[in-house]
């Protein structure tokens, strides 16, 4: 599987980065080199054995309903680059 | 009088209860020398207040005739990837640049809480990712280490944690905590002449740690000796409810476990380890490594672990696509920078955020993960990625099963030269040939210095122990440790 151009592209929109032509042109490249190496995993037998979800085995533990935490909306807001009247705010995205 | 600085963290901890000297004294040390070492570039934030504030409180509670805590006296580095509340946690990043978190992250809490002080934030790779150093936003790390023969070359530290690999070997600090993910403590340690150990996945919580694969990432300790590892990795071990993935166990006594005698156990040599064109000197001393741990005791086999050629490919899928989805969060709402162009919409602001905010290691990164985890693609390259994961996995249990640790280089070369890979993405990745395996598996894995190359430059050895074992991992490093003699220190030019 070769990618290109467009497909760049696609990714950079999927990752929400912007790109400019000649940022994913160099990248065309250098995403290739490194997909087309991470292939070579295709050729290993994997008959019957499950993908991993656990490193260590652990058990998913559960904690009680109950409120832990609160209050703190200031220090929830203290790093925002733009917070208004106790919210967040962000470009209007409705017209 | 002898120099505080270049006291390990255990006589620096017992000369200060004994009353040899004050905390402040060794605060002001160290203080001095990260004042004294810009050169470097190790550090990203000095707190030299926060070392010295730490350090009066020790004393003023030795001379209240309180009990001292585990690390009272001792300052340490703190690798800028863990929170600290009121100063500033970049990751290294521009996207991060002025966040100062209003919360404190487990492990850097239990550090302070032990008594220990913090000199400063260690520069690190952006967002931990890199083998080198380079990454940062922040600048390179320069190793304080120069090859002989009057060779003026800028080294790398290795990385992630190449801040406090720089740091320790320099004498700015006599530990920092490092973050391992697919190497990122073992591979510096190598490089700088120090030990460091990443414990079994779980040991130490992730909460508050800038998450980079969540599945991969675990803290270590990084310092000069393995005492000092064991020591430390006490402190900062244990159950936190607040990582889903937390072992809830008890933290064993590794200090005082701490034994070199190794009577009974059985070393793996795994011959997949051994690949044609190994670097000579790197192969000498691996086998002068089997020679001091059959000193100390123990027997020697040769193990194989047949999938270890696809632990970089499986680490190279699983890790981006793990990143692309924990550094979704960096969106210009809600911490960090905010890009907004003239008229933008909110899909643009993120796009001009991550454009600006994100290095281009990291952005290549997070493009691999989001292409792998893609419709149509993530059973082809992440679900296959997971089953292989599984069998690297499966080698390592059936290889302890021989044996009960198992010995290796740290990495395949010593330091090399700032820039000399940066071309080259997949030639940075293969330096983590020897250390990704053991992260994919979760299984605790320490480096120690073995000797220096014909070069002058320091090589590490890598012991890979059973999951939750560390004992035997830290027993083999001292091991090591007590016959390799390794002494040599870089000389000071910065």
């Amino acid at each position: 599987m070769s990618i290109d151009l467009q497909t760049v592209k696609k990714i950079a929109s999927l990752s929400r980065i912007s790109v400019t032509d000649a940022e994913a042109q160099a990248m065309v490249p250098e995403l290739n080199n490194i997909l087309g190496w991470v292939e070579q995993l295709g050729e290993v037998d994997v008959t019957g054995i499950e993908p991993m979800t656990a490193v260590i085995p652990n058990i998913q533990r559960l904690r009680v309903d109950a409120v832990t935490d609160g209050n703190v909306r200031d220090k929830v807001l203290a790093n925002a680059p733009q917070a208004e009247h106790g919210f967040f705010a962000v470009p209007k995205v409705i017209e | 009088m002898t120099n505080l600085t270049d006291l390990t963290v255990a006589e620096i901890r017992d000369g200060f209860r004994a009353g040899d000297f004050s905390a402040r004294e060794v605060a002001e040390g160290f203080n001095a020398n990260v004042a004294a070492a810009k050169a470097l570039n190790a550090f990203i934030v000095e707190t030299p207040e926060k070392a010295l504030a730490a350090a009066d409180a020790a004393d003023a509670a030795k001379a209240a005739g309180e009990t001292p805590g585990a690390l009272s006296g001792v300052p340490i580095g703190m690798k800028d990837l863990f929170c600290t509340e009121g100063v500033q946690t970049t990751a290294a990043s521009h996207m991060l640049e002025g966040f100062v978190p209003t919360y404190e992250s487990t492990v850097s809490g239990k550090l302070w809480a032990a008594g220990a002080g913090m000199l400063g934030k260690l520069n690190l790779d952006q967002f931990a990712m890199g083998s080198s150093n380079e990454t940062s936003y922040f600048g390179n790390v320069i190793s304080p280490w120069k090859r002989g023969g009057g060779d003026n070359a800028a080294l790398a530290p290795g990385g992630s944690s190449g801040g406090s690999s720089s740091a320790i070997s320099a004498r700015l600090c006599p530990a920092a905590t490092g973050t391992d993910t697919g190497g990122s403590i073992r591979q510096p340690a190598a490089f700088t002449g120090i030990s460091g150990i990443k414990p079994t996945y779980g040991r130490c919580s992730r909460w508050g740690i800038v998450a980079f694969a969540s599945s991969l990432d675990q803290a270590g300790p990084m310092a000069r000796t393995v005492r000092d590892n064991a020591l430390l990795l006490e402190v900062m071990a244990g159950f936190d409810p607040k990582d889903s993935t937390s072992l809830d166990l008890a933290v064993p006594q590794w200090e005082a476990g701490l034994s070199s005698n190794l009577t009974g156990k059985t070393v793996g040599i795994p011959k997949e380890y051994r690949p044609d064109g190994l670097n000579a000197e790197i192969a000498a001393l691996w086998d002068q490594g089997i020679a001091w741990l059959k000193d100390a005791g123990a027997n020697v086999v040769e193990v194989s672990l047949p999938h270890t050629k696809y632990a970089l490919p499986t680490y190279y899928i699983i890790a981006p696509a793990e990143a692309s989805s924990n550094l979704a969060r960096y969106d210009g709402v809600r911490y960090g920078q905010r890009d907004l162009p003239d008229g933008a919409g909110l899909q643009d602001m993120y796009a001009a955020t991550r454009a600006a905010g994100f290095g281009p290691e990291v952005k290549r990164r997070i493009m691999i993960g989001t292409y792998v985890l893609s419709a149509g693609f993530y059973d082809a390259y992440y679900t296959q990625a997971q089953k292989v994961r599984a069998l690297i996995s499966r080698d390592f249990d059936r290889a302890f099963e021989q044996c009960d640790l198992l010995l290796t280089p740290t990495a395949p070369s010593a330091a090399f030269t700032l820039g000399e890979k940066q071309a080259d993405p997949l030639a940075m990745y293969l330096n983590d040939v020897f250390t990704v395996p053991a992260s994919l598996a979760g299984l605790p894995a320490m480096s120690v210095p073995g000797g220096l190359d014909s070069q002058g430059l320091p090589l590490g050895l890598q012991i890979i122990g059973k999951a939750l074992d560390e004992q035997t991992v830290l027993n083999a490093g001292l091991a090591i440790e007590e016959r390799a003699g390794f002494v040599a220190r870089p000389d000071k030019w910065w």
